[in-house]
């Protein structure tokens, strides 16, 4: 079992946060990391059980995927879908420029 | 320098030998749904922007996916004509990255458990050769919106018509061993996607497109590290794509330098590939299984069904042609290509000369749809029409040089062969009268030759021949002209 206290460091926090778009304070990093550890720590405690001959559980429900038939029943709704775009144009939404 | 004519496709002479191309693809094809993978949103193209996007698509909070059956049974239709393992139990995956044209935030994929496994197919060459190419994988996912760069100068525009489209990613194994093998692996998978129709396989609309990986390595050597050139959608670009990367490479290493794996854009306008984003977490995608979708399973009897209802492929199909028709296998491979040509085929070679049919449809048909700039589907020359002509030729009522006549008319005028013939007058004389008064009236129009024939002068005899064919405008049968001839020039 991992210890808990070396789960993440601030790199790997620093990381995370950018891959997730997420501006952190440069003060808040240290708990944020600590906090974060905390919790991985405390779910970790699922690794004392083993599993390897366990198949995942999906579902407790017992449901299986529902499938549909291929129709077309939705969209035209082109004002609603861009109803909350901060700026559009001609059905547009529009973006600041994104070139890779 | 060394001599480089006599390289194989797909090898490079470097300074410091010869190296060898290592080569994989992925290919994107569109389903031929109606709707998308996960909502009931049309998935057309061509529509108004933004028109075809359910709140599904558009990601709005708490909206869930439900999954379109056809689409799932095109998959497994597709693994089936691969000869690949069907897995009766796979798993949706998010995959996590941030774009304009991506409202989720993530794409939902399958990661770890693909619908179906691996797989083979055989590619047939150019020079009659096949070689079979492994398949990794093929799994579903969902196509990304569109965003245009070139409406504004500071802003990009988006378009989430195509988001949420049904795809199938089809992963080859590292097989591939040169930029024309990787031309005819697209050709097969699309020729294969067209007859069974799970994917139109137009790549010009963007319903097939492919990434290629590529690496190269001196013989007998591990594989390098390889680039993988995003979205080619042309099976030109394809080719002109690898072997420009793949020198791009082998220049890198006999510099001593090394390989940065990375994605690369191919510039169409240059022929050269370039560096499309930095390696930095381009490939951390934090994938994990989908909360809101179970796994999707189905039972054997399901695939079994699919299985009896697929149509015959193309090997097979390739195989009878040649048993039933008598033609090469170079012409049935053209011919199996497409579904529309085979069928088109049967038609017109049904009860005729299975080999005069495959080449007047190759030669002349394809050449004239080429010259006219016409799809296969706009040719003005029917099945029906094509057999007539066959016929024509075969029973002696025309000959092949005024078959070429009633073909080109045929083209004009979208008339049978039949009725064209008729009209102009075109039938063949065979009557042995006919033909005689035409040689008697050649050979009283040039008795000095005659006198020069009779005297010795045998070449002279292609001359009346020629002489007589002109003077039946092109009617008269040959045969029947020669022999004629020859008795009375005695």
């Amino acid at each position: 079992m991992p210890n808990k206290d070396t789960i993440v460091d601030v790199p790997t926090v620093n990381k995370i946060a950018r891959l997730s778009r997420l501006g952190i304070p440069e003060g808040n990093k240290e708990s944020l990391t600590n906090d974060l550890n905390n919790i991985l720590g405390f779910v970790a405690q699922l690794d004392e059980v083993d599993t390897s001959n366990v198949e995942p559980l999906a579902s407790v429900t017992g449901h299986k995927l529902p499938l549909r038939s291929d129709d077309v029943n939705d969209g035209n709704i082109e004002d609603l879908v861009l109803k909350n775009a901060p700026e559009r144009s001609s059905g547009f939404f529009v973006v600041p420029k994104v070139i890779d | 320098m060394n001599d480089t004519s006599t390289l194989k496709p797909g090898h490079i002479q470097g300074e410091t030998g010869i190296w060898e191309m290592v080569i994989g693809l992925e290919i994107h094809a569109q389903i031929s749904s109606k709707s998308k993978l996960f909502s009931g949103a049309s998935a057309s193209f061509g529509s108004e922007a933004n028109r075809n996007v359910s709140l599904v698509d558009a990601a709005m909070p708490g909206m869930l996916p439900v999954i379109n059956e056809f689409c799932v049974e095109q998959a497994v239709k597709t693994g089936l004509a691969l000869n690949a393992k069907i897995n009766n139990i796979s798993v949706f995956d998010r995959k996590n990255y941030f774009y304009a044209d991506l409202p989720q935030g993530y794409q939902i994929s399958q990661f770890t458990k693909p619908i179906v496994g691996e797989g083979e197919i055989i590619v047939d060459l150019d020079d009659g050769e096949q070689t079979t190419i492994g398949i990794e994988r093929l799994h579903l996912e969902q196509d990304a919106g569109k965003s245009l760069h070139d409406q504004h100068p500071t802003k990009s525009y988006i378009d989430l018509n195509r988001t949420g489209v049904a795809l199938m990613e089809i992963v080859s194994k590292p097989d591939i061993r040169s930029p024309q093998e990787a031309g005819a692996y697209v050709k097969k998978i699309r020729s294969i996607l067209r007859y069974i129709g799970a994917c139109d396989g137009n790549m010009e609309e963007g319903s097939l497109r492919a990434d290629c990986n590529v690496s190269v390595r001196k013989s007998g050597e591990e594989f390098g590290t390889r680039c993988e050139i995003k979205n080619l959608n042309s099976i030109r670009f394809i080719i002109q794509a690898i072997q420009s990367e793949a020198e791009r490479q082998v220049d890198i290493l006999e510099e001593g330098g090394t390989i940065d794996q990375e994605t690369r854009l191919f510039d169409t306008s240059t022929g050269e590939t370039r560096s499309m984003r930095s390696k930095e977490d381009a490939h951390d995608y934090r994938y994990f299984p989908d909360p809101d979708l179970l796994p999707l399973e189905f039972s054997e009897s399901w695939v079994q069904d699919i299985k009896e209802k697929l149509p015959e492929l193309p090997d097979s199909l390739k195989k009878r042609l040649i048993k039933d028709f008598g033609i090469t296998s170079y012409d049935a491979s053209i011919l199996v290509e497409e579904k529309d040509y085979v069928d088109f085929y049967q038609q017109a070679a049904n009860g005729r000369d299975g080999k005069l049919t495959a080449n007047w449809m190759i030669t002349e048909l394809f050449g004239a749809l080429k010259k006219d700039n016409l799809s296969f589907s706009e040719s003005p020359i029917t099945s029906e029409n094509l057999g007539e002509l066959i016929s024509l030729i075969s029973n002696g009522t025309i000959s092949g040089k005024i078959a070429k006549e009633v073909f080109s008319e045929m083209m004009k005028s979208k008339k049978s062969p039949s009725e064209i013939v008729k009209e102009k007058g075109l039938e063949q004389v065979s009557d042995d009268s006919e033909i005689l008064k035409l040689i008697d009236q050649v050979i009283s129009d040039n008795q000095d030759k005659v006198n020069e024939y009779l005297s010795g002068k045998d070449k002279l005899f292609g001359f009346f021949v020629g002489q007589v064919m002109k003077l039946s405008q092109g009617k008269a049968n040959p045969g029947v002209v020669n022999k004629l001839l020859k008795e009375k020039l005695k």
